[in-house]
């Protein structure tokens, strides 16, 4: 699907990077992202890879280079003498104004019930009336399979539900790129995959996604590209075959051996992983 | 004891007891209002800003109401600010309330997880829209019981405008108490007068507590068993 070239580059950064005080989180990134690919950022903790994700949807204002979306500056705007301003609220608003994001902590407003959380965008920001939101918001909740839990609390339900109805509000907005921030580590292993499930389907619709995540499994089905960071760093990047079964540098190779290493089960003497 | 004194005066009572509620009621809102912008204010501002508010509410919060009440009512003229007993009444104790309430919406907008309005933001939706939407009616079942709290002790403020000789209801009742010397009547009547209030205000209190904390009593078994699965999970 990304080899197409009139595919049009939907998310940018340029020689980006980003301290918090004297460290330095995330050190000259390139990266590129075309409409419908599906990107998976991994790596171990401390690598920068949320930092990165939160700084290309500017939660976190990043310190040099540039981050475009859809073509547009994104948190900043040029200064009359080529200095560099911080955008105003309303400006940074139009600019995200097609990006959507799931959050790890799914993030929902608990006084609000399920379908109320996915209008409420809908109804504030899009100015729809309530009854067109309410069918619109039934139907992203229907996508992610969970028409019938409308009128409930969201406390009331099982984290993947949870995970699952912040994608539908996200959805609801139709955005054209969707960025997850490791959105199945909160969860227990029973529930990571209706959620990977929902997500998956996405891809498949040809949504353009940057996924950070722990899911290897998932990175390897689903991806058209694996980002390895370390320290802040693109370390190594591919197609999930290439760089799983061919890690080039030694920090991969490890970082992957480590993975395998955690989630044996049985070993391949057929004794048991875990002792 | 002969309550009498109070009968053949109720019409001034009365009237002491209204203006004791319109002032009451009108600090309230003075108070409340201010002490929202401030905290609002202190949300998004910048350093000087930050700083100045700061030192408002230090100092109002670090002297006497009294004095203060003084300051604008026999201090104002000199500055050319003339103002009626009621108008300096009520314009001080909403100065002396607004820091109070600063304090108490300030800490009910931390309260708010910062996550759910980054996903507010990330859905497009303007601060003005997250302060009304997201953090407000989640952050109101926080501070209710402080506002209650301070809403009474507010109520209890308003007899220091009787040395400014507003006639409310400790100024009308201190007066008929020594003509008649009927002090503890009027004293008690003026107990009953306060009691009255504060209990009115703690009822209200508890209903809307109730009421706008509905969402809570399904979140707390959701909280619990959020609890139980991380556990099972280590």
């Amino acid at each position: 699907m990304t080899q197409t070239s009139q595919q049009q580059v939907v998310l940018e950064a340029r020689g980006m990077s980003k301290q918090f005080g004297d460290h330095r989180v995330l050190e000259d990134i390139n990266l590129a992202v075309k409409g419908s690919e599906v990107v998976c950022l991994i790596g171990p903790s401390g690598s920068g890879k949320s930092t990165l994700l939160r700084c290309l949807a500017f939660l976190e204002a990043y310190d040099d280079g540039d981050v475009f979306v859809e073509g547009e500056l994104l948190g900043y705007d040029r200064g009359a003498n080529g200095r560099r301003l911080r955008s105003r609220p309303a400006r940074l608003r139009e600019v995200r104004r097609d990006m959507g994001m799931v959050f790890q902590q799914f993030n929902l407003w608990p006084h609000m019930s399920v379908i109320d959380n996915v209008m409420e965008a809908l109804v504030r920001v899009r100015g729809m009336k309530r009854d067109e939101a309410r069918r619109l918001a039934l139907e992203v909740l229907d996508k992610v399979g969970l028409p019938e839990k409308a009128d409930v609390w969201p406390s009331r339900l099982s984290g993947g539900q949870q995970q699952r109805v912040a994608i539908a509000r996200s959805l609801a907005m139709s955005p054209a790129i969707m960025l997850f921030d490791e959105p199945t580590s909160a969860l227990d292993p029973e529930l990571v995959g209706e959620v990977l499930q929902v997500m998956k389907q996405l891809a498949e619709e040809g949504m353009t996604m940057v996924i950070v995540t722990h899911e290897m499994g998932f990175a390897a089905q689903a991806a058209d590209r694996v980002i390895f960071l370390d320290q802040g760093h693109i370390l190594e990047q591919g197609v999930p075959k290439q760089l799983f079964r061919a890690p080039r540098t030694e920090r991969l190779a490890q970082f992957l051996q480590n993975y395998l290493q955690r989630n044996e089960i049985f070993r391949d003497d057929g004794k048991e992983g875990y002792r | 004891m002969d309550f009498s004194v109070l009968t053949d005066h109720l019409p001034e009572i009365a009237h002491g007891f209204l203006i004791t509620l319109l002032s009451w009621f009108g600090g309230i809102m003075l108070g409340a209002i201010l002490g929202l912008l401030i905290a609002i204010i202190q949300l998004g501002a910048g350093r000087w800003v930050r700083a100045g508010l700061r030192v408002y509410i230090e100092i109002v919060r670090a002297t006497p109401f009294l004095v203060q009440l003084f300051l604008l009512y026999y201090g104002g003229p000199a500055l050319g600010l003339r103002l009626s007993p009621m108008a300096a009444g009520l314009i001080g104790l909403g100065i002396y309330g607004s820091v109070y309430f600063a304090e108490i919406f300030r800490t009910g907008f931390l309260s708010v997880p910062r996550g759910q309005i980054e996903a507010a933001h990330m859905l497009g939706m303007s601060p003005r829209t997250v302060i009304r939407r997201i953090q407000l009616p989640q952050m109101m079942v926080l501070i209710l019981p402080a506002l209650t709290n301070f809403t009474i002790v507010l109520g209890k403020e308003t007899p220091i405008l009787s040395i400014i000789t507003v006639p409310e209801l400790t100024f009308v009742l201190t007066g008929i108490g020594s003509e008649t010397f009927a002090y503890v009547e009027t004293l008690l009547a003026l107990c009953v007068g306060y009691y009255l209030m504060a209990e009115f205000c703690s009822r209200l209190g508890q209903r809307l507590e109730s009421r706008m904390g509905r969402y809570l009593g399904q979140q707390s078994s959701g909280i619990s068993s959020e609890r139980n699965t991380a556990g099972a999970r280590t």
